[in-house]
């Protein structure tokens, strides 16, 4: 399964979000580092969608469609600067 | 500028082009398409008579000029699900889901300027043809250079319409490598886009050139590092990467 | 109102029922391998890869990948079934017995979390992974298992969804209390039993 990126999950985020995304910056709860979204590493399947922080990998956010239900984990980021 | 719509939204297959063997452009009908920008990309939903959904997402073809104009260019993956029913089966007045337009990083608009470099390998190249189609219709004079990435010759998308773009406009230069075969003759490139390569096409660094590339994760990922190697500023060089592609 | 169906469009695999008492509800047979990851592939070298026990034991015990291929192992067929609604029949693998990984242990711990490279986790109770339902599998039909689909080493835990079988496995953490993995915290079933269709929370 390829790796893509932050502009992928535009959608998905959009509908977590109500807004446009992938021009927002984020701040990587583990590492500190800054990166807009659209250059996120993200893994999306069947199972559910994971972004991860472009310098050290750990999982920034991870979104799962239960149904009609949306679970959204952000643990992994620390602050979402918008656009 | 109109405002995104989140939600999913009826479409009508208006009609369907023949790109390639591989490759249809469809053209889709909605009833309130909001416009859109020059890169973005719409999600497609289809749902069979069981209720059976999937999901996936194409680049907008066509550019914010061709009002209301849905454009998607796809190509069959040979294991998809998706796209052999878009290519293959799906006629005019057949209907699925849009949502979109989708996509704020990944855009290009004529009064961001120049100049404009564009690497796209297999359907990368379908949202920078809507970004050169954009700049085509406002007659726009940014300097633009498209680096497209095929297999072969019969699998280079849009090639008509790029070589009418490139003999009609001194600012626009379209070089094309083919990196599995090539016709006898041929004076393009023929190898996978490397270094050397980007560094022939590509505006110096020092041009501070906007760049949009496009294409499967590793082809994006190489020539993103390549043009960084050669000096272009990260913070200039856009990337999306898709999923499997032909390049 | 139901979203509009298009025309000719079906799911790319008729969900057949060969066996009906194999393949549990909800799902439908496939004849590849599906890959689904939340992160990349990790690449540990076997000089570098050890598997250990630990957590709620007396001693945590660790093997080296040397030590590990010196454990009887054994060639297992079994039908597996992920969340994402796909079932593979008789697939093969060859590994190690957690029944044999857990000789000589002894714990009071009733819950196990599997780790693995790159931080993914899941839970499972520990008689889930005794007598003879589990495995540390190294070997997928004849061959040595492919990074991407979790070599070198994966857990192998056939009769709950598939997701409870940690792929880049690299140990056991014996528990007294359970702890919620990766997808039990996101969405997913804490336990996973594919033939009550136990897919997501409160199913």
């Amino acid at each position: 399964m390829e790796r893509l990126d932050g502009n992928a999950a535009a959608g998905l985020l959009q509908e977590v979000f109500a807004r446009e995304m992938t021009t927002a910056m984020e701040t990587c709860a583990s590492c500190g580092n800054e990166a807009v979204v659209a250059t996120t590493h993200v893994y999306m399947g069947d199972i559910g969608t994971v972004l991860r922080c472009p310098t050290c990998e750990q999982v920034l956010m991870t979104i799962v469609h239960v149904r009609e239900e949306l679970h959204v984990d952000l643990s992994g980021v620390r602050r979402i600067d918008l656009r | 500028m109109a405002a995104p719509r989140a939600g999913w939204q009826s479409a009508t297959l208006r009609d369907k082009r023949t790109e390639t063997d591989r490759a249809a452009t469809l053209h889709l009908l909605t009833d309130a398409w909001p416009g859109h920008r020059a890169g973005q990309h719409v999600d497609v939903r289809l749902t069979a008579e069981d209720g059976y959904q999937a999901q996936r997402s194409y680049s907008i073809a066509s550019p914010p000029e061709d009002d209301g104009d849905v454009a998607l260019t796809v190509e069959r993956l040979d294991d998809g699900e998706v796209s052999p029913y878009l290519v293959d089966e799906m006629a005019p007045g057949d209907m699925c889901e849009l949502r979109g337009p989708i996509g704020g990083w990944f855009v290009w608009d004529a009064d961001d300027g120049g100049p404009l470099l564009l690497v796209g390998g297999g359907s990368g190249v379908v949202p920078l043809m809507s970004m050169l189609r954009h700049r085509a219709a406002l007659h726009s004079g940014v300097p633009a250079r498209l680096l497209l990435s095929a297999r072969s010759l019969d699998d280079v998308l849009y090639a008509d319409e790029l070589h009418g773009l490139d003999a009609g406009d001194d600012e626009l230069d379209v070089s094309i490598t083919l990196t599995r075969t090539a016709p006898p003759d041929w004076p393009g490139y023929a190898r996978r886009v490397d270094r050397p390569m980007l560094e022939e096409v590509a505006w110096p660094a020092a041009d501070r050139p906007r760049v949009y590339v496009c294409g499967p994760t590793p082809f994006v990922e190489s020539v993103a590092a390549g043009l960084v190697d050669l000096g272009h500023d990260a913070g200039l060089v856009k990337t999306e990467r898709f999923g499997a592609t032909g390049s | 109102m139901s979203p509009p169906f298009s025309r000719g469009f079906h799911r790319r695999h008729e969900a057949e029922r060969a066996d009906a008492d194999r393949v549990p509800p909800g799902q439908y047979v496939v004849n590849d391998f599906p890959v689904l990851s939340a992160g990349p592939t990790p690449h540990t070298p076997l000089d570098q890869w050890s598997f250990t026990i630990n957590g709620a034991v007396d001693e945590p015990r660790t093997w080296t990948w040397e030590q590990f291929q010196t454990l009887p192992a054994e060639e297992v067929t079994r039908d597996i079934h992920c969340v994402t609604h796909w079932s593979k029949l008789g697939t093969t693998w060859r590994g190690v017995a957690v029944d044999t990984l857990l000789q000589g242990i002894e714990t009071s711990a009733e819950y196990v979390v599997e780790f693995a490279d790159g931080g993914y986790t899941t839970n499972v109770p520990l008689d889930d992974l005794r007598d003879g339902k589990a495995w540390v599998a190294y070997e997928f039909d004849g061959e040595p298992l492919e990074s991407e689909h979790g070599g070198p080493a994966r857990m192998l835990v056939p009769h709950l969804y598939f997701w409870k079988s940690a792929k880049w496995v690299r140990g056991l953490t014996l528990s007294d209390d359970d702890r919620p993995g990766f997808w039990e915290q996101n969405g997913y079933h804490n336990y996973g039993d594919p033939w009550r269709e136990q897919r997501y929370w409160n199913d």
